[in-house]
């Protein structure tokens, strides 16, 4: 099968007066349609450039200097300005870390959506744009009544669900997901990670999924990309990258992980008792707060 | 056993004003004491919304509460005098989620260790200023070699915050009110901070009310957990009890949230029960009917 998206010897630069910085040294990956890669590094490794590199939305003096990126088989580096403008939204879309911040303050949920298709080529009449808007919002997992709303009137993960609605509203091949989760709370990421998970599901689009967190890469993504300056020092499938994780510096993310399982003995806790009594002036309470109290 | 710091019933409400229909319950009836002699880490966990960071700051003596009060050494914050609550600012530190925005970027990191010494007139020559400082950069860590003399940027996010540990370790607080102190961290320097804080405990004796969102490394460091929901505490125990045992909803549906590193283990499973139904609902629901979440 002719991969999706196909990324080889990818190298941007960021100009200094101390020389380039080179954000990007060398990256080659590929993706078959369908497909979850997760892209996981700490600030700096080199992650969003990619992500950014792909939509070709490096912003100057940053350069793409060296590399090839396909997308479907086209040259993405190749096109003109206005070809690579319309493929992005049509074929490729991203999701950022901000994203709720990327919303129009001034324009209802349904006109940012509608103008997004437009400009991308997709003129709906009124009813056939209701149709897709609904089963968008379907998709998505939000009441039909939030298209008439403001931003400003949505929560964090209302509006998280707005951009990936409006991502995927001309069915992308590639969605880029850089952070997506990152802003909101746990509880909400899981529900909005779901919702990626059933979209990716209805869709087949590839999706790329770039974080920080090795446990969102365990339960979304098919393959892992581990990113270090710059460079890939590891990429397997996820369950042998858990299982068999080669680089050190894999290992070393995975260490820092704190886990829910069992405290570690690490010196620093060892011998703390847990007993003594730090609520109120009496002893603690054995059991949560009465229900009654909590209110 | 001597109380050194208490909130006794704390309320704090915002809103309501005249131009306002409904005021804001940002904290409700709390109610914590932390002791002189014996130091403890307590977590304080919660997510947006939860009156963490309110009750951080009335901690501080940043925010008066709406009702209830505020004690240090047995006295009503607001009647202290000013000499009580200049040793109250000593005796208190806070380490805040931001560890640029601390910092003057046009001043070297020095400015924020020189400052306490002058203002609480620790040191009587220069000399000794410098030896304080020195060795409060090599008890977190940090040489001082390679920090003193550097501008903020020129640290890592790691590194500026040990160096705000160290900054509070001159003056030798009795508390530390740490708000998020290593979300804005990468994974793998996170580590470092949080065995700063825990060393603190161990080798100063200074008491951490650790604040964050994050369940698993409250469960690795405290020896004490507070779970709150909307400005009510709904979960308080052990840190093994909490997070094994969770008797409140909200509890169990955090801890169901949290990405697991296992990609063999399916997120949230905990929240399905025994008839492969999804329990996330009823968990939503009977907290509801409890009281204790609002809709």
């Amino acid at each position: 099968m002719r991969p999706i998206l196909e990324v080889s010897d990818l190298e941007v630069h960021y100009p200094t007066p101390r020389g380039p910085l080179v954000a990007v040294n060398g990256v080659s990956f590929a993706l078959q349609p369908g497909e979850r890669l997760g892209l996981i590094g700490e600030s700096g490794s080199g992650k969003s450039t990619i992500a950014l590199a792909i939509m070709r939305l490096i912003k100057p003096p940053g350069e793409i200097i060296g590399g090839r990126i396909h997308l479907d088989g086209v040259d993405l580096l190749a096109l003109s300005e206005e070809a690579m403008r319309q493929r992005r939204l049509a074929e490729v879309a991203l999701v950022t870390q901000g994203a709720m911040n990327s919303l129009n303050p001034v324009a209802r949920i349904r006109r940012q959506i509608r103008d997004g298709m437009r400009a991308h080529g997709l003129k709906l009449s009124k009813s056939a744009f209701d149709d897709r808007l609904a089963e968008l919002f379907h998709l998505v997992d939000l009441r039909p009544e939030v298209a008439e709303l403001y931003p400003h009137e949505l929560s964090g993960g209302m509006k998280q669900r707005v951009c990936i609605a409006t991502a995927i509203s001309l069915r992308p091949k590639l969605i880029i997901a850089d952070e997506p989760t990152s802003a909101l709370d746990v509880v909400v990421q899981r529900r909005i990670m779901q919702t990626l998970d059933r979209v990716q599901g209805e869709l087949q689009s590839a999706v790329v999924l770039i974080g920080h967190d090795m446990g969102l890469m365990a339960q979304f993504a098919d393959r892992v990309a581990v990113m270090r300056a710059g460079v890939i020092v590891e990429l397997k499938g996820v369950k042998e990258l858990f299982a068999n994780p080669s680089h050190p510096y894999t290992r070393l993310l995975m260490d820092s992980l704190p886990s829910l399982d069992q405290r570690e003995p690490s010196p620093a806790t060892a011998g703390v008792t847990t007993t003594a009594p730090p609520l109120g002036n009496g002893a603690p309470p054995a059991s949560p707060v009465p229900v009654e109290n909590a209110r | 056993m001597s109380t050194l710091l208490e909130l006794r019933n704390v309320t704090k409400t915002f809103g309501g004003g005249l131009f306002q229909q409904s005021e804001k319950v940002a904290l409700r009836d709390f109610s914590f004491a932390i002791d002189s002699e014996k130091p403890l880490i307590t977590a304080v966990v919660g997510e947006s919304g939860s009156g963490k960071t309110t009750m951080a700051q009335m901690m501080l003596g940043l925010e008066t509460p709406t009702s209830g009060e505020v004690l240090y050494k047995g006295q009503d914050l607001r009647h202290c005098s000013r000499r009580e609550k200049r040793s109250f600012r000593r005796d208190l530190q806070a380490i805040l989620q931001d560890p640029f925005g601390v910092y003057n970027s046009f001043y070297k990191v020095d400015h924020v260790l020189t400052t306490p010494i002058t203002k609480f007139g620790l040191a009587k020559s220069r000399d000794e200023a410098q030896h304080l400082i020195e060795q409060a950069l090599l008890a977190v860590g940090l040489r001082p070699e390679d920090t003193l003399g550097r501008y903020p940027h020129q640290l890592s996010g790691g590194q500026r915050q040990r160096t705000m540990v160290a900054r509070t370790l001159l003056l030798r607080p009795k508390v530390i009110v740490a708000d998020e102190p290593v979300s804005m961290i990468d994974a793998s320097l996170r580590v470092t901070v949080l065995d700063n804080l825990l060393q603190l405990k161990r080798e100063f004796g200074i008491s951490l009310v650790y604040i964050t969102h994050d369940l698993a490394t409250a469960y690795q460091i405290s020896d004490h957990i507070i779970v709150l929901y909307r400005g009510d505490v709904v979960e308080a125990g052990n840190p093994e009890q909490v997070v094994k045992h969770p008797e409140h909803p909200y509890t169990k549906l955090l801890i169901g949230s949290i990405p697991l590193p296992d990609p063999e283990r399916r997120w949230g499973d905990d929240l399905i029960d025994g008839n492969g139904g999804n329990v996330e609902h009823l968990i939503l629901e009977s907290a509801e009917r409890a009281g204790s979440l609002r809709p």
